[in-house]
């Protein structure tokens, strides 16, 4: 998997930034949106993937989801901040300014970076055990429920200057652009599902490791 | 029916605790009249009439933030909360008589702070009345299971303004633009949305958070 993220990624850099044709309104600077708009949606579903991980705690009580819930909210706070960035040097190329309370999807992440900061504080805050785990879970919850409302207050609250590029009527690009964001899309999401795979295998190992010392000092 | 008895009787202790101990609300009452000159001079002479309905805004959240800390602080180290759990109502009756008991603190605190509001800067309208009542709903509803999640936890007081501020964005968002905006009842509906979406999430979901 490691491999073929890898190589799918590399295909969707070197498409975006050889083959897909150029933007006629911003240029060459427009090529980033094969990175943020993928490395945004990623964080999304790594975001949707942890709160169905809680869910699934809370239904079945099975520990082990406790785990992979937030392993998944791990790596949707780092794309959620690469999000941040790459938008942010975006916004400097194309309307000079580092930082727009205009631009939706980033003033999203801004809300969802502050929530997803303070999961990990109360995360560390709780004694270890069940009790950690079902509070982390229903805050995970509070989190997938809050992107919604969230979109939905800063769409009613926002002077529209951001882009839109997917409407109602479908993609609105040609198709040598979409055929190349969508190989950026998997190339990020194999990336986060590799990246997701081996945090969750470390964890485990640590968890392991930290039983058998116990039982060790016990014995 | 016994679920709202339970609910009623929950509600009923802590007013009781309150009356016999004045502890939150006189604290809170200062808090939003004291807030509210400070942002008198926080606002330079020639601001907006319309910046005051932001602060106002900034007053009423962090008022809540104030009464609702302190809501499971006792409850957890008194372990009063070790005995509701055992008691044999629904775990979702304990959040629901609390969100009636700071509901009741939240909307005494802005009886007084609403007349002061329109003393100090503009004339309050209608709409605004409307939503702060709607955002009250919200802002106790989501702040009762926070409030639960952070006392039991370490850092209790400190964390539950950083969990709960995040999701209060939208609250502020519909208040401030039933306020200021053209249209008030689109932001009152969406107020309402809110309202409904997190008490059903929170409703639902207080048991784990209690549950030892």
């Amino acid at each position: 998997m490691a491999v073929a993220a890898a190589v799918v990624l590399v295909t969707g850099v070197a498409l975006a930034l050889l083959w897909a044709p150029e933007d006629a309104d911003q240029g060459p600077s427009q090529r980033i949106f094969y990175l943020h708009v993928p490395i945004a949606l990623t964080a999304y579903a790594c975001f949707g993937w942890g709160a169905w991980k809680a869910l699934r705690l809370l239904w079945t009580g099975d520990q082990r989801y406790d785990l992979e819930s937030y392993t998944a909210v791990h790596m949707g706070t780092i794309f959620g901040t690469l999000t941040l960035v790459t938008g942010s040097i975006w916004a400097r190329t194309s309307w000079g300014v580092w930082w727009s309370w205009g631009e939706r999807q980033l003033v999203l992440f801004l809300i969802l970076f502050l929530f997803y900061a303070a999961y990990f504080m109360l995360r560390f805050s709780l004694p270890d055990g069940p009790g950690r785990a079902r509070i982390s879970a229903v805050y995970a919850l509070f989190g997938v429920v809050l992107i919604p409302i969230s979109f939905l207050a800063i769409r009613l609250a926002e002077n529209f200057i951001h882009p839109v590029v997917f409407t109602r009527d479908g993609p609105q690009m040609s198709g040598d652009m979409f055929f190349t964001f969508c190989v950026s899309l998997a190339g990020m999401l194999l990336l986060a599902g590799t990246l997701y795979l081996n945090e969750l295998a470390g964890k485990r190992l640590d968890l392991r490791l930290r039983d058998l010392r116990e039982s060790l000092e016990l014995g | 029916m016994t679920y709202a008895r339970d609910v009623a009787a929950l509600a009923r202790k802590d007013l009781l605790l309150e009356l016999r101990a004045r502890e939150t609300l006189p604290a809170m009452l200062l808090f939003v009249l004291a807030t509210l000159v400070a942002f008198r001079f926080a606002l330079p002479a020639d601001a907006s009439e319309r910046a005051s309905v932001g602060l106002l805004w900034v007053a009423i959240l962090f008022t809540a933030l104030l009464g609702i800390t302190r809501a499971f602080i006792p409850e957890r180290e008194q372990h009063v909360l070790d005995g509701l759990v055992l008691a044999p109502v629904d775990r979702s009756a304990i959040w629901l008589g609390k969100v009636v008991a700071t509901l009741a603190f939240l909307a005494a605190a802005e009886v007084v702070a609403l007349p002061a509001f329109g003393l100090f800067f503009e004339q309050v309208t209608w709409s605004t009345v409307a939503a702060v009542a709607l955002a009250d709903v919200g802002i106790c509803a989501v702040g009762a299971i926070l409030a639960a999640m952070a006392a039991a936890g370490r850092a209790r007081e400190l964390l539950f303004p950083v969990l709960f501020l995040p999701l209060s964005v939208p609250i502020l968002v519909g208040g401030v633009g039933a306020a200021v905006g053209d249209d008030p009842a689109r932001y009152l509906a969406f107020l309402a949305l809110y309202d409904g979406v997190f008490a059903i999430l929170a409703w639902a979901s207080f048991e784990y958070v209690v549950t030892e």
